[in-house]
């Protein structure tokens, strides 16, 4: 579809345009042609409203030779051939309107004295083709670059899609391999205890596998999820990992993005509790309030320990995936004060499921 | 195996997690020969033991609390041979291998552990690598010593590289001087230098390396050469090449 006649308000500036271009060549023929300013404009206003629409053709032939793709010569010839053949049935279309004019009493002669104009009409007829092409090319271009743009911010998009599911997906080796050894480990002391480790680290595998692939999960199937890694974790860490829980029931229904807590789990795990000799706890709480939820994780940590990168990482990845289904709408704040590390999280409470 | 003639190996399984020492004891026990004479929990106690008992073996878990399985292999000297074990560390694992370290991989498999310790017990009182060159190798790029582990005795003081003032080359030794302390450690100046970071430490002299964020002057002395003054009113030499380091990181911080 053509571009200007589209959108009804820039067809009309494309009308407004030709206001101008009228006026200046209604004073050619009338002042410097001498035909007077009556007999110009009765000659030029219908000419120009015809021609408007014949200039607006030279779309389909700027579509038909990109500007990008063919040769400089190609293109000049052209598009002059089109101008001078456009122009020249102009000027015998205008020859066609004096003669019917100058059939009326009032425009008697008409065609006679517009004979001596015909080579200014048939130039301007000829520049304002070409101004018409230039024009064109020009809104192609901007046409070509937003949409190369707007193609761009698809990739980008869909590029950070792809890379939070990949991370969402993931399961730390370390906490795999740990497993598996602390597995056997018990299968020559406690072989019924070994089993039990084996069926949670199974099920543990599957729902994070499962929760993966959805877009968001009530707030009690993370938990399901975080019990079974925290249990996991207390097979190896035993006394040093303490547990504990504040989550009212009514949360339990909110809908969030899945696998959101369990990285901050995993971080209070193995960045707090793994560096202290003699254990810490691990504190999960949620509050509701005003359609609002918010979720703190907490564990002791080693003021001493260096600050791993790799913690670091994962806060940011649950920042961005908080901010990318909440926006503005939600925060997350991390404190670490004596030897308590700390991060909340606030969003809406929504119990509608999100469809992916 | 089992011959009464073979040689007692006196061993020391050094892990945080119960269950991960279960296993290597376990593994050790068919080897009459091999004696565990201690398990630690973490590495303050691996240190003290490691001076108590003078074991012929150690097998060294690497992510433990506080003082990890090199900052353990660091404070205890390359005389006592050492097996690594590791759940999962991409980069310590590189590191092993170009250094020829013995090292098990969580789970730890019955046929990779009689080799390992064959492997161990050919090479009874051979050195191991030099720590701090090992513990390098096994920092993943980019990343930096963030604290140092000294020892005194068998008292074992870590010092933050931020509380880092200086250090001083004293032979074979550096002396970290941290909070108007001097901890002596055996390591090469040069091989720290390598540890640290670049943008917060400058080596001004052939055996001074600053910490940059304690200089408050410098000031000329002699023909070529200046003086640093630290916070706390140490003076410390700087060559002309140090100078021009100190300019550098200067230009590039205002």
């Amino acid at each position: 579809m053509h571009p200007l006649l589209t959108p009804i308000n820039r067809f009309g500036l494309y009308l407004l345009a030709w206001v101008p271009l009228a006026g200046i060549l209604t004073y050619l023929i009338a002042v410097p042609g001498k035909l007077g300013w009556l007999d110009a404009a009765v000659l030029i206003i219908p000419l120009c409203l015809v021609y408007q629409f014949v200039c607006l053709s030279a779309w389909y032939s700027c579509k038909a030779a990109p500007i990008q793709k063919s040769t400089g010569q190609r293109l000049w010839l052209t598009h002059v051939i089109a101008a001078a053949i456009l122009s020249l049935l102009w000027v015998l279309l205008a020859r066609l309107l004096a003669y019917g004019l100058s059939q009326m009493l009032a425009f008697q002669g008409l065609d006679l004295r517009l004979a001596s104009q015909l080579s200014v009409l048939f130039g301007a007829g000829f520049l304002l083709y070409l101004l018409s092409v230039a024009s064109h090319y020009v809104i192609l271009a901007i046409e070509d670059s937003s949409k190369a743009e707007a193609r761009l911010q698809e990739t980008s998009l869909l590029a950070r899609d792809a890379e939070l599911k990949a991370l969402k997906a993931q399961v730390n080796p370390h906490f795999l391999f740990n497993s598996l050894n602390s597995i056997s480990a018990l299968t020559s002391v406690d072989p019924a205890k070994a089993r039990e480790m084996c069926i949670l680290l199974a099920e543990f595998l599957r729902m994070t596998l499962g929760l993966g692939e959805k877009a968001s999960v009530p707030l009690s199937e993370e938990l399901s999820l975080l019990h079974r890694y925290l249990a996991i974790e207390k097979v190896r860490f035993g006394a040093r990992l303490q547990m504990e829980e504040d989550i009212p029931e009514e949360t339990k229904s909110v809908q969030l993005p899945p696998l959101l807590l369990q990285p901050l789990v995993e971080n209070a795990v193995a960045h707090g509790i793994a560096n202290l000799p003699d254990g810490g706890r691990v504190r999960l709480s949620g509050q509701s309030r005003d359609a609002r939820i918010s979720l703190a994780i907490e564990n002791t940590f080693d003021p001493d320990s260096t600050p791993m990168r790799k913690s670091g990482l994962g806060l940011k990845n649950v920042r961005d995936r908080l901010e990318a289904r909440y926006g503005k709408e939600a925060s997350m704040r991390v404190s670490a004060e004596n030897g308590n590390f700390r991060v909340e999280l606030s969003f809406p409470a929504d119990t509608q499921e999100v469809k992916s | 195996m089992s011959k009464k003639d073979e040689k007692r190996i006196t061993a020391l399984i050094v892990d945080d997690e119960d269950l991960a020492r279960l296993v290597l004891r376990e593994l050790t026990q068919t080897h009459p020969e091999i004696e565990v004479v201690a398990e630690c929990g973490n590495g303050f106690e691996a240190v003290k033991a490691v001076a108590e008992h003078k074991p012929d073996l150690i097998f060294l878990d690497v992510q433990m609390p506080k003082l990890s399985g090199f900052d353990v292999l660091e404070l205890i000297g390359t005389d006592t041979p050492v097996i690594f074990v590791t759940a999962y560390d991409q980069y310590a694992m590189r590191a092993f291998e170009v250094h020829a370290v013995d090292y098990l991989l969580k789970p730890i498999g019955r046929d990779r552990f009689e080799a390992a310790l064959e492997r161990a017990k050919s090479r009874l009182g051979e050195k191991m690598p030099a720590a701090p060159e090992l513990a390098a190798a096994a920092r993943p790029p980019k990343q930096f010593l963030e604290r140092f582990v000294v020892r005194d005795g068998t008292r074992v003081t870590l010092i933050p590289a931020a509380k880092l003032d200086y250090a001083e080359a004293q032979d074979d030794y550096v002396a970290l001087a941290s909070e108007g302390k001097k901890h002596l450690k055996q390591q090469t100046i040069a091989s720290l230098e390598a540890c640290l970071d670049p943008e917060r430490f400058v080596r001004v002299h052939r055996s001074y390396i600053v910490n940059f964020e304690r200089v408050v002057r410098i000031e000329p002395y002699g023909k070529d050469s200046r003086l640093a003054i630290l916070a706390d009113g140490t003076r410390l030499p700087v060559s002309r090449t140090g100078y021009a380091r100190l300019k550098t990181l200067l230009d590039q911080r205002t």
